[in-house]
């Protein structure tokens, strides 16, 4: 039995995610790879290679992979699959654009968003926004899983010596191509990874407003900033600060929600936050009900207060 | 050309949905059924193409049990122009649901088939790429703005980092984001005119379909409650609980 890990880089490195991904594959027992299908992918590589438990390294390395696109990496997985019990990847836009091709075309169910390993046919995963979980038995040959991050503490990044082997390149479908990305740009922590974030929702106004408010507060705890559906639509910040159901999965050690009422689809979201602080005008916010620490009032005096205190 | 919109009947999203006490599943007997909110926006997606002269026919699908008509019926008000019922009191799984759509795409022939990223019951994200797979055509998931031009169509993706545009030769699935459009509501002449449309009912057995599940849900329980929290007066106060008790900062 060995785990196939689709590793998610940016060529030079590794995504946070991929060492949360190792983790669920180490609850299987058995030999772990990671492949590394990119373009001029190296540094991604020797990333991998260092990562805690991993034994080999594949690496693909061809011009078409640059951009990711499902329709050349799903063939390139599907050829190497036989050699693998279960094939892995994190339940990011990433996983979660890939690995159904390759289940399909491997005639597979995928099993998505897994919490937990009951064993090696048995996963537990979140259904109705993580309102309920399920636990579910594939009696597919081959588990093609998406694994939700915040279930699997990281293994180390660090201290692992597998061999790198090459592998060739499937063809290039020619039939998508990647036009351009636009990356938010940003010094703070990456949202699903951070210890801590701060998120605002509607109760902020607007985007000007959001950032003169939470942006030092964040700067303070060193935190990532997040946001409710509400306002990401309403414009105030990118789509990738959308946290919820839709959005990312969160679980930091401090989530700070201001402005946000606690909708269930913001709810499943963060819900998994070792502690959460909510900051809202209204004390029948649903956010209360899953809140440590519950504050109520006006969130323009009590945010610039909190930053002046911490 | 012909699109296609697959429909799922889903449990509202404003329902907050309960356990079975046998833990077999979720409550979903007597509470409040809808068209999955991205298939909404699925829908709106094709009648805006339509009514760009891109697209001369909308078909939308769905799978389940009869009561899967007032879903249909939904789409039709929207604007979809015909409907089929793939009718089935079986639990169908993606790859099922995949395979089913697979088939009524090689009799209808459609140049795009826009699905919804994720179901909000099952959020399993995958029946999209799926058919994708099955009929070896191009994706584009989680789309927010789409263009058809020159046999191509244009797609800005919501990424995990930000966005991307991805350009793919038709024929082609997308999957709709939530910032894509916002949904129309039908109108009362709308709804009635649906109910004259052409809805056809036909079975997976009667399209040689193998619908077998492939997982088998063990159990169902609900999610381990968190323990109760307090409020606190004043920002001095949760300064001090922050350090001192959650030593969180
Ligand atoms: C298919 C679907 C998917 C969805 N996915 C997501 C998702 O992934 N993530 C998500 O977040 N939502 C999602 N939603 C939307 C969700 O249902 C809610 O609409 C949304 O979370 C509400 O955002 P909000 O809390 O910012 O806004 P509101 O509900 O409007 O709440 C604003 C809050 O701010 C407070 N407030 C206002 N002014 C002040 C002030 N001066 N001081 C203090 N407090 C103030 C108010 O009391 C209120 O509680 C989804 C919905 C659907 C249908
Ligand atoms: C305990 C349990 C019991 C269940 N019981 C049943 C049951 O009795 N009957 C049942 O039907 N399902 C049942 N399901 C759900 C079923 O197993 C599948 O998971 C589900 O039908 C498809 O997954 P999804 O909708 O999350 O797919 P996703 O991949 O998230 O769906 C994406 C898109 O695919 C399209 N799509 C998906 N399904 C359909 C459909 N049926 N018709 C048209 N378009 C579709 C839509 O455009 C949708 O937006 C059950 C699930 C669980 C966990």
């Amino acid at each position: 039995m060995a785990t196939l890990v689709i590793a998610e880089h940016d060529n030079s490195s590794l995504k946070a995610g991929v060492t949360n991904t190792v983790a669920a594959a180490h609850k299987l027992g058995g030999d772990i790879h990671v492949l590394v299908a990119g373009s001029g992918c190296a540094g991604a590589a020797t990333a991998a290679a260092a990562v805690a438990g991993v034994s080999k390294v594949l690496v693909a390395d061809a011009a078409h992979y640059a951009g990711s696109v499902a329709e050349n990496l799903a063939p390139l997985v599907v050829g190497i699959a036989k050699d693998y019990s279960h094939i892995m990847a994190g339940a990011t836009a990433f996983g979660k654009n890939l690995m159904p091709r390759v289940a399909a075309l491997l005639d597979v169910m995928q099993i998505s968003d897994i919490v937990s390993v009951d064993s090696a046919d048995t996963f537990v995963r979140p259904i109705y926004a993580g309102n309920a979980f399920a636990t579910v038995q594939s009696s597919d040959a081959i588990k093609i899983i998406t694994v939700r991050s915040t279930g699997f503490d990281a293994v180390a990044a660090t201290g692992g010596n597998a061999v790198i082997e090459n592998i060739a390149a499937s063809a290039d479908a020619g039939v998508s191509r990647v036009v351009k990305q636009e990356l938010s740009k940003s010094d703070r922590p990456e949202l699903a990874a951070a210890k801590r974030i701060v998120s605002g929702g509607r109760g902020l106004g607007d985007g000007d407003k959001y950032r003169a408010v939470l942006e030092p507060l964040a700067d303070k705890l060193g935190a990532a900033l997040g946001a409710s559906r509400a306002a990401v639509d309403a414009g105030f910040v990118p789509n990738d600060y959308q946290v919820g159901q839709t959005g990312k999965i969160v679980a930091p050690e401090l989530y700070i929600a201001v402005g946000i009422s606690g909708a269930i689809q913001h709810l499943a979201g963060m819900k998994e936050s070792k502690v959460i602080v909510a900051i809202n005008k209204d004390p029948d916010a649903p956010i209360f009900q899953v809140a440590d620490y519950g504050l109520v009032g006006d969130l323009f005096t009590l945010v610039p207060e909190l930053t002046a205190a911490i | 050309m012909k699109i296609l919109v697959p429909v799922k009947r889903v449990v509202d999203y404003n329902v907050k949905v309960r356990v079975k006490a046998d833990q077999t599943g979720v409550e979903i007997a007597n509470v409040k059924m809808s068209m999955n909110p991205f298939d909404e926006i699925a829908i709106e997606e094709a009648v805006k193409l339509k009514e760009a002269g891109v697209v001369t026919e909308i078909i939308a699908v769905s799978i389940g049990v009869t009561q899967c008509q007032e879903t249909l019926r939904t789409a039709l008000a929207m604007g979809a122009d015909r409907a089929i019922l793939v009718e089935t009191t079986a639990e169908i799984q993606p790859l099922a649901v995949a395979k089913l759509l697979k088939a009524i795409v090689a009799n209808e022939t459609p140049q795009l088939v826009i699905l919804g990223k994720q179901a909000i019951d099952d959020d399993s994200n995958q029946t999209g790429q799926m058919l994708a797979a099955l009929l070896n055509w191009p994706q584009a998931t989680f789309a927010s703005k789409v263009t058809i031009a020159n046999g191509e169509a244009e797609v800005m993706r919501e990424i995990d980092g930000g966005m991307e545009t991805v350009a793919i030769k038709l024929p082609a699935i997308i999957t709709t984001d939530l910032r894509l459009n916002t949904p129309r509501y039908a109108t009362l002449p709308n709804i009635m005119k649906a109910k004259k449309k052409q809805l056809d009912i036909i079975t997976p057995e009667s399209m040689g379909v193998d619908v077998t599940p492939r997982l088998k849900t063990l159990k169902v329980v609900e999610p381990a409650k968190r323990k109760g929290g307090i409020m606190v007066p004043d920002v001095a106060t949760l300064v001090e609980k922050l350090r001192n008790e959650a030593k969180v900062i």
